[in-house]
């Protein structure tokens, strides 16, 4: 079973996600924040991450950093889901090694299951 | 030829206004006056030195005179140019953030919906969640609307007050009790001894609920559950004191001086909650400014923060 972990402070989007790819057959973690992420990604090792920004304790772009120089992380493509929106932060994440950036406002729900399952396709 | 330098004038002045920065700050202000004052200083050398045929060492000295006195007023241009770029930046970085605070609640409703519409049991248990997802939500935004409102107004000088005789005493218990259940759902216990005796004072008390209310909900947020957080209230000859003292993460040195900025938050934040605007502590400050009041910390990290306000009779 393909495992997913969301990476979101919002607990109602965090639910809404969760509920959507459990009734798609995945497994999923979830964390608060970005330290706990970090640990979750290094411990259960998912075949996918998906990554807010804003988040406590460390932001989005510092987990991605993390993840990308860990050995037992880097390989673990990263969807950022945000409602962040300049070419600024666009480009930090896809030169920090994200797969693809998302803004949350711009996508349904079943649009951003579409993209999961394509990029779980090539894995 | 008037007409036009009417026109001219008038236009520097009010294009001067626009920006908000006083006359002898205006970029283009200084430009004409610098322009100007070149023009007559080369003219005023020429007369000086033909006229009173003076020595080459006097004429040296008026011309570095004049030229330090434009070197400075370059200066101050720059630094003007310097601000209206910082204060356009902002701007931008005030609109992303606002915009991404909209947008938060705004995909809460949106997937909420989505999922709920794809529910084919709609249960009662699964109607009720979308309602408290909408509910939730739709506060958020309005208190986001009406905190920017505010910001707005502490920004233009026009926040309004409207003062009436207040006892803390009452405000600060109401306050408490309007958080015991989100402070009992994190085993938190506030602790308020109230002191009837403490006068009351002029103020608007909407707005110092405002103040009292932001400092209760970050020390709530930056607390560790089992830990109490206390709150005192004093008077002294010139005036009132408040103390909000939490025994949580406490702040970290390099976030301290950002605290009253708009829309900052610590890394340290424990309360994952995130419906807070950001804008508590900026606005808090502004209210306590008008007052004629003060407002401080102190924190450590690992050990927890104080948070005081003054208010003179």
């Amino acid at each position: 079973m393909k495992k997913i972990l969301i990476i979101e402070d919002e607990q109602a989007l965090q639910k809404t996600l969760t509920s959507k790819l459990e009734s798609e057959g995945y497994k999923v973690f979830t964390s608060l924040n970005g330290i706990e992420g970090l640990e979750i990604a290094k411990k259960e090792k998912p075949t996918l991450i998906i990554l807010d920004l804003i988040l406590p304790k460390k932001n989005g772009f510092e987990v991605l950093e993390g993840l990308k120089i860990d050995e037992d992380t880097k390989e673990i493509p990263v969807i950022v889901l945000t409602n962040l929106e300049n070419m600024g932060d666009i480009q930090k994440v896809i030169d920090l090694g994200a797969t693809t950036y998302l803004v949350k406002a711009n996508y349904e729900l079943n649009e951003i299951l579409e993209k999961i399952k394509k990029i779980l396709e090539t894995k | 030829m008037k007409e036009k330098k009417k026109i001219f004038y008038c236009k520097l002045f009010s294009k001067c206004q626009g920006y908000g920065v006083p006359l002898w700050e205006c970029p283009q202000f200084l430009f004409s006056i610098m322009g100007i004052m070149i023009i007559v200083t080369s003219i005023f050398s020429y007369f000086l030195g033909v006229k009173y045929e003076l020595s080459p060492e006097i004429i040296a000295i008026f011309i570095l005179a004049i030229a330090s006195i434009l070197l400075t007023m370059s200066f101050i241009i720059t630094k003007s140019f310097e601000d209206l770029a910082e204060s356009n930046k902002l701007k931008t970085e005030f609109i992303n953030i606002v915009s991404h605070q909209l947008r938060t609640p705004l995909s809460n409703l949106k997937w909420g919906l989505e999922v709920f519409e794809e529910d084919k049991s709609k249960t009662i248990e699964s109607q009720k969640e979308y309602l408290e997802i909408l509910s939730e939500n739709i506060k958020r935004m309005n208190d986001l609307v009406s905190d920017l409102l505010i910001v707005s107004k502490i920004q233009q000088e026009k926040l309004t007050f409207l003062k009436e005789e207040v006892s803390l005493n009452e405000v600060i218990k109401k306050s408490v009790e309007g958080f015991k259940f989100f402070a009992e759902s994190n085993n938190i216990k506030i602790n308020f001894n109230g002191d009837p005796t403490i006068p009351t004072i002029l103020i608007d008390p909407t707005q110092i609920k405002i103040v009292i209310e932001n400092l209760i909900d970050n020390a709530i947020k930056y607390t560790n559950s089992k830990k109490p957080i206390d709150i005192e209230l004093g008077k002294t000859k010139k005036g009132i004191f408040f103390k909000i003292t939490d025994k949580g993460v406490g702040i970290p040195e390099a976030d301290k001086k950002y605290i009253f900025k708009k829309f900052f938050r610590s890394k340290n934040v424990l309360k994952y909650e995130t419906s807070g605007t950001g804008l508590g502590l900026y606005i808090s400050k502004a209210i306590i400014k008008e007052l004629k009041g003060e407002i401080g910390f102190k924190s450590r990290e690992g050990e927890g923060t104080t948070f005081w306000f003054t208010i003179p009779f």
